[in-house]
Formats: structure tokens, sequence, C-alpha cells
């Protein structure tokens, strides 16, 4: 479902593209186009990727491979697949060559895991890091089809009965602690609350509302998931950067006043306003 | 079983070196045992400041290694007989310091001394996460400027989260020391001010030290500077340090904030 939807939003994106070019005819009228001060959405989205470990030698892992999706015709396509090159000793044209016998399987790469930057170029698929396990997908057995659609789909209905269940547990999260540089806080789930405060290089991203009981010197994403409603409080706004539903502001755009004061920020329509507590 | 202490702050030039070197001097003048280690491989310094460059023979590299034991390479100080230095080794690589090996030496170390000190390098790579593994202490060495706070922000994130005492669910103790703290300057605005510091970094004062020429005259002459000359302004602020570490409550002094009638008039006059 999800990768569909991510699918779709590419398709989306080329078309507008396409169209800005062929409307606009020059390269210049471009970036007039971008020099508007309508601000560009930030929107944070997560999809489970299959990932691939591919072991060398490839020829014998692609004939692995090769026999797996003879089984099931299909199993790579529409789904989002990740690369896992750690501890791989190749160099970029040995990459390059994977990549490209993986394309005529019809497998895409959305993007390389665990690979040195030096080995990754423009024309390569973007690094990715910090991916978290999730469980693992159910290989296509050797009987039909039909089966391992219905593996998939009820994984799919046990994974979304388990969402459902922690976002009843856990509605909110609190942190009792400073949240310091180089830290990130990420819960998509909904609302997060800090007693004391978020350093300066330090983030907060909810997909609810976020309630700092303290300075905000970091950055605060609230409503990442698509919820315009979320708002965001501080004691102490210094903050780095502050978003909600993707719409930000940063520090050279808020009203100077409003530095050092308590505020509250939330969306109206497309604008982000920000106004004082008590 | 002694305590382990890392002296650490992310940011480089803070005075970890200085600081480890002058609060062990301190805690060992009381009477206490004391071993201070380097862990800054490749770069080591305490040797230097404890003015026995010229007696390392074994480094802690070679005690990991297996390639002498511990007795042998500790150092005793000759001025302080319950002081002693870990040094680290100048020429190998600070791969050589595995986490199973710096875990034995500490462990045997704080069976053996009363504060086991750890002179971490700066940064947040291996040499400076392996310092403060098995700490149970950490002083957090800060000057009162913006990229040095930051640094020490991230560096009590890590603290809290990749160390043993972290990793068991336990409470790393933390104290803040404020170094080259420079009354005139605080007063003309140039510096963070001790609360803002305070406020941004959230963990309790253990001292602050002001800067002074006392500092670079020790180090030339070899001595921790709390061995060099005892009454010198940042000597005193490092007994006092040493003396809250032990539990004593000392009120914490800004420096040039007590001052009397005439330094008032002076430093009016001066800004």
């Amino acid at each position: 479902m999800s990768d569909a939807v991510a699918e779709a939003a590419v398709v989306y994106l080329l078309l507008t593209i396409f169209s800005v070019h062929r409307s606009n005819g020059k390269f210049t009228k471009v970036t007039n186009v971008l020099t508007q001060p309508r601000p560009i959405r930030l929107k944070g989205r997560s999809f489970l990727a299959l990932a691939l470990s591919p072991e060398l030698p490839f020829e014998d892992w692609l004939a692995r491979l090769d026999d797996l999706a003879a089984r099931s015709a299909g199993f790579f396509l529409r789904r989002p697949v990740v690369l896992d090159i750690d501890g791989l000793d190749i160099d970029r044209n040995e990459l390059r060559e994977l990549l490209s016998q993986l394309g005529q399987r019809n497998v895409r790469i959305m993007g390389i895991e665990g690979a040195r930057p030096s080995l990754l170029g423009s024309d390569l698929p973007p690094a990715m890091t910090d991916g978290r396990p999730a469980s693992d997908f159910e290989p296509p057995s050797a009987s039909t089809e039909q089966t391992v659609e219905q593996h998939a789909e009820e994984e799919a209905v046990e994974e979304t009965a388990i969402q459902t269940v922690q976002a009843r547990a856990i509605p909110s999260m609190i942190v009792t602690e400073p949240v310091r540089s180089g830290q990130s806080l990420f819960f998509p789930e909904g609302d997060v609350t800090v007693i004391g405060s978020v350093a300066s290089g330090a983030e907060v991203v909810a997909g609810g509302s976020i309630h700092i009981y303290g300075t905000l010197r970091g950055r605060a994403l609230a409503g990442t998931t698509g919820n315009a409603s979320a708002r965001i409080f501080c004691r102490k706004l210094e903050a780095e950067l502050i978003a909600i539903d993707g719409f930000y502001k940063t520090a050279e755009d808020m009203e100077p006043d409003l530095r050092g004061q308590a505020v509250h920020i939330w969306l109206e329509g497309e604008t982000v306003k920000t106004g004082t507590l008590g | 079983m002694g305590k382990v202490v890392v002296i650490t702050s992310g940011k480089g030039g803070v005075g970890k070196t200085t600081t480890s070197a002058a609060l062990g001097a301190a805690l060992a003048q009381g009477g206490e045992k004391v071993v201070v280690v380097d862990f800054d491989v490749g770069l080591r310094n305490l040797d230097l400041v404890m003015g026995a460059e010229r007696r390392v023979v074994y480094d802690l590299v070679n005690v990991i290694q297996g390639e002498a034991k511990l007795a042998q390479a500790l150092i005793r100080d000759k001025r302080v007989e319950t002081l002693y230095l870990l040094a680290a080794s100048q020429t190998r690589d600070k791969d050589n310091l595995t986490p199973e090996g710096v875990e034995k030496v500490i462990s045997a170390l704080a069976g053996a001394f009363d504060w086991v000190i750890c002179d971490s390098p700066a940064g947040i790579e291996r040499g400076a996460t392996l310092a403060m593994r098995h700490a149970d202490i950490a002083i957090v060495v800060t000057n009162p400027e913006v990229s040095s706070v930051r640094d020490s922000d991230r560096i009590i994130g890590l603290l809290d989260s990749k160390t043993m005492k972290a990793e068991n669910g336990e409470r790393m103790e933390k104290h803040l020391l404020l170094t080259r703290y420079d009354p005139s300057r605080a007063e003309r605005g140039d510096m963070l001010k001790v609360d803002d510091v305070l406020e941004i970094l959230s963990i309790p004062l253990l001292g602050i030290i002001p800067e002074s020429m006392d500092v670079l005259k020790a180090s030339n002459v070899g001595a921790p500077v709390t061995l060099a000359d005892d009454a010198s302004a940042p000597a005193r602020a490092y007994f006092d340090a040493a003396r809250r570490l032990k539990g004593e409550p000392i009120p914490v002094t800004i420096p040039g904030e007590k001052r009397g009638f005439f330094g008032k008039i002076f430093g009016r006059k001066a800004a």
C-alpha cells in the first residue's frame, strides 16, 4: 500500500517538473518559480523496505536470487528495495555492475546501506543510514503465488494490529531529561513532552504536538505525519528551526521579539503563526 | 573499590589534561591513593604536565597488549608519593585500545587505588568513548564559550547513553568544571555567563577555574598546577573542586565577584 503511494508521489513530482520545463521553456523562468516566497513543505514518512544483502561472489548470489524470483514472479515488483553492502569489499564498477544485473531482473534499488561515501556517486542510489530492523519478509515458497500473497496480507494485518495497540498504549512520550546536542527524539505516534531543554544541535520530531518545559534551542518538528493541527509549545524560544506539518521557519524568519519568550506555534492555512504564552 | 573518574569535554584545548593532573595531585596531597591514566594515544601530554616524560618505559597500550605488567607501567610521582601516572603510547595507533583490554586495566586499577582519573582525548571517537566507558563519575570540562558548551552538551548525551553505567540503567554522576574563566572578559560580556552555561548544560557545578598564567607556568616546569604553587588562584580553585568531588559541601565562588573596595574601583577603570 504505502509503496504504491510513494510511487504515485514520485510520478506526480516528475510530472510537475516536466510541466514546469515545458511551459516555461527557459531555465531562467524555473529559477523565478523557485524564488517565490511560498515555503517548501518538509514531510516525514516511513516505509517498510526490503533489504537485500548480496554476498560475494555475485554470480552465485544472483543465481540464488534468480531461483527465488523463479518461484514467485514479481516478488520484488513495486516493493522498495534497499541494498545492504556493509562489509563487502567491492569497488564502484562492481557495484554499478551489480545494480545493472539487479535492474535486468526488475529489482530497482532505492538506496544503499553500509557503503563507504567514496563508493557512491551521483549516478548511484543515495546512501541510507540508521535503518531499524523489522520483521523478516516471508520469502516465496515453492507453492503457488496465491499463498505468498496471503502471507503478505496476513503480515500486513498483523503489523497494523501491533501498531494500533502501541498507539493506544503510548499516546504520548514524556522525557524528563534535557535533550542533548546530537540527540534526536523521533516519535511519529503522537505528542512529545520534554521536561527540560532541547539543546542547540538536538531535534525533536513528533507526529503530534511538542511541549518543551525548558528552552528550545534546537529543532522541533511537529505533526510530521501530516497533522496540521499539531502545535509547538515552549517555555523559552531560542530555536534553530521549527516546523509543523512540513511548513517550517528558521531562526532568521522568526520575529526577533519572540526570542527568549514563552511561545506557542501553530499553523493557519500554510502560514506558521507564533504567539506568546501567558 | 576506588572511584573511576573521567575528565572529558568533546572540544580540545579546554583544559582536560591540566585538570586531570591538578585534581589528581590535589586528591593525592590529601593522602588518597590516586592514578591518572592518559587515554590520548598518539598525542599524549599528561606525562609532560606531570613532569614524568623521561621516566615512561611502558604505557597503557603495552599493558593492554600484555607486553608489560600493570605494576611495571605505573610511574610514581617524585613529589607526592600516593600519586601515580599511567602514560599513553605516543607511537602506537589508538586502535590498540580494545574494550576488553581497557576494562581489565581499569578494574585492576580501581581495585588498587582510591581514585582512577582517566584523561580523555578530545572528540567523540574510540579513545574518548573508551575513556568514559567504565567511569563512575564524569567531570565535563567546559570553557565559557558557545562551541565548547555545545560540545560538552554532546558529550553529556554520550555519557548518558554509551557508558556501562547507562547501559546498566544506572545514572552517571556528572559534574561541570568551568575552566579558563576570565573575570574581566566576563564583565565585558565577551564570555558566556556562569548561569547561562549552567542553564544550558544543567549538571551540577564542581568549580570555576580562573584563566591564569600560573597554569602555563606550571605545565612548563612539568608540575600539576596544584603542586607548582598551591597558593595560586587556579590551584586554590582546583583544591576546592577536589574537596567537592569528595562530597564536601563548599560553596562555589565566581572569580572576580568577591572583589574588595579597591578591586571594584580598578575593575571599573579597566572596563
